[in-house]
């Protein structure tokens, strides 16, 4: 791989090469795509543990009296009930009801919040909520100094048993809550969620610091299968557990209703940017709807890959596809028309060219046995 | 590096070709198959009989993450398929030089001589990389 001078690294990027990650490019930064294979780091994250460096990501902080009601106003979810030390899963859409990015909105304090958006946007929502801060409250963009690193698995609070007395904690965390914690000697901000469809955590830390923690939580817990896992697996774990991925479910062309994140639209919460367009959608009929399918036939959906009815007739496309490691089954998401988006729907995929058998299924392809997440 | 099979011709697409007689076997090298990750999915266009003209795809390899096209180094008739891929296609991750082969070429006229030979692949993997 030519190394790109113009992508960034992440302060974990020595660990990553010694450890054998294949760095590619995303988003403008050079990520590990996978260690040992995406097949083995996906089981260890459903089976023990996985870490991930996600310090691509984007972290903003709205700070001041004001700061709630703005950052209220720009997500589609209702943050105005959030206490100190709760997190929330939202997008933030335009005026026309389209989604700008999905978000999760951290209240840090009274008057503080921090929102982490994806790297891919990170440009676009320090913008938008820069603009919105002007005259209200205070921004700023602290994702130059803030790294996150994720510990996914039914093992991951066994691994933080060993990384500290505040660390081992973390257990009693209920699910989407964060608070400050000393992990393996470093001070982090720990909250209770992920993008894996385990329990776990995400770490954050200060951008010199994330090398160290993730050494060390990395040591702590080879002997319990703790392993480095990339972004490869990241999106079949994200996929199995049938969590949007901006840029192939969701984007500035689709709506939080289609993509089925209606319930993160709280019409009743007051004004926010989008709601007129929303509220038009909800009162209309759905044109399209996201779907989750099998492949019944010999193939891999891939995400743009069109699908057709069952006349071969072009209805709608394949959003995210690939081989689902845990539920065994080629599996993917996608736009088809709403007549057609009923469990048990069969329809075709074109795998470059030809027709492969496919049918709508119930999702999330794959649960967590175990919900003790609080 | 790894080492390439030095019995073995490579094309810049990373098929390698080992010629016995007429007859050419088929696989890909263990570049291509570390590039792509876990394989989990061979399906090739032509089936035993069928002629291939050298440089022309013949099927598809998949892994997790993505799908790579397969080029003939060598034009002449399809002999052999190797059909344990359908059921096994871990194979290529396994064994890419042995059990993992793909398909058994007929050659037209034998020649292999456009093709790189260890040396040289390494040189153009690493050029590559």
């Amino acid at each position: 791989m030519t190394a790109d001078a113009s992508l960034r690294r992440t302060p974990i990027h020595d660990s990553h090469v010694r450890l054998g990650g294949r760095m590619v490019p995303f988003a403008g930064w050079e990520m590990p795509v996978q260690y040992e294979g995406v097949t083995a780091e996906h089981h260890a994250v459903r089976t023990a543990c996985g870490l991930f460096d996600v310090s691509h990501m984007g972290e903003l902080e709205m700070r001041g009296q004001y700061a709630g009601a703005v950052v209220n106003y720009l997500v589609t979810n209702d943050t105005s009930q959030l206490e100190v030390g709760q997190a929330l899963y939202t997008c933030a859409c335009n005026a026309r009801g389209t989604i700008l990015d999905d978000l999760i909105v951290y209240r840090a304090g009274d008057e503080r919040y921090l929102i982490v958006c994806n790297a891919s946007n990170r440009d676009k929502m320090s913008e938008v909520f820069r603009k919105a801060a002007e005259d209200h409250c205070d921004f700023e963009d602290v994702s130059d100094r803030t790294a996150l690193v994720a510990l996914q698995g039914p093992r991951a609070f066994d691994v933080l048993d060993r990384a500290g007395a505040d660390a081992s904690r973390l257990r009693d965390l209920k699910s989407f809550h964060f608070r400050d914690a000393v992990v393996a000697n470093v001070k982090t901000t720990a909250a209770r969620t992920g993008y894996t469809g385990e329990d776990g955590v995400e770490i954050f830390c200060a951008w010199e610091d994330a090398a160290s923690l993730w050494d060390r939580l990395l040591e702590l817990g080879k002997d319990i299968g703790l392993k480095p896992a990339g972004l490869g697996a990241r999106d079949t774990l994200r996929l199995e557990a049938r969590l949007s991925l901006y840029g192939n479910e969701i984007d500035e062309t689709t709506n939080p209703i289609e993509a089925g994140l209606g319930w993160v639209v709280k019409m009743d919460k007051g004004d926010f940017v989008g709601r007129d367009a929303l509220e038009g959608v909800k009162g209309a009929k759905l044109a399209r709807r996201m779907v989750g399918f099998e492949m019944t036939g010999r193939g891999i959906a891939r995400h743009g890959y069109v699908l057709r009815d069952a006349q071969g007739n072009d209805v709608g496309v394949c959003t995210s596809g690939s081989p689902g490691p845990t539920v065994g089954k080629n599996i993917g998401l996608g736009y088809l028309p709403a007549p057609m988006a009923a469990v048990g729907t069969p329809f075709l995929v074109d795998c470059r060219g030809k027709n492969v058998d496919a049918v709508v299924v119930k999702t999330p392809f794959y649960k967590a046995k175990k919900a003790d997440k609080g | 590096m790894s080492d390439y099979p030095k019995d073995l011709k490579y094309t810049r697409d990373h098929e390698w070709a080992r010629a016995a007689g007429a007859s050419v076997k088929v696989g890909l090298t263990s570049f291509a198959v570390k590039q792509l990750g876990d394989v989990v999915m061979v399906e090739l266009t032509l089936k035993v009989g069928d002629t291939i003209e050298e440089g022309a795809p013949f099927g598809t390899v998949e892994s997790v993450k993505a799908v790579s096209e397969m080029f003939s180094p060598v034009t002449g008739t399809v002999k052999e398929i190797n059909a344990k891929l359908n059921e096994d296609p871990e194979l290529l991750n396994q064994d890419c030089y042995g059990e993992g082969w793909v398909m058994v070429v007929e050659a037209k006229d034998g020649a292999l001589s456009d093709l790189m030979d260890a040396a040289a692949y390494t040189e153009f993997v690493a050029s590559a990389e």
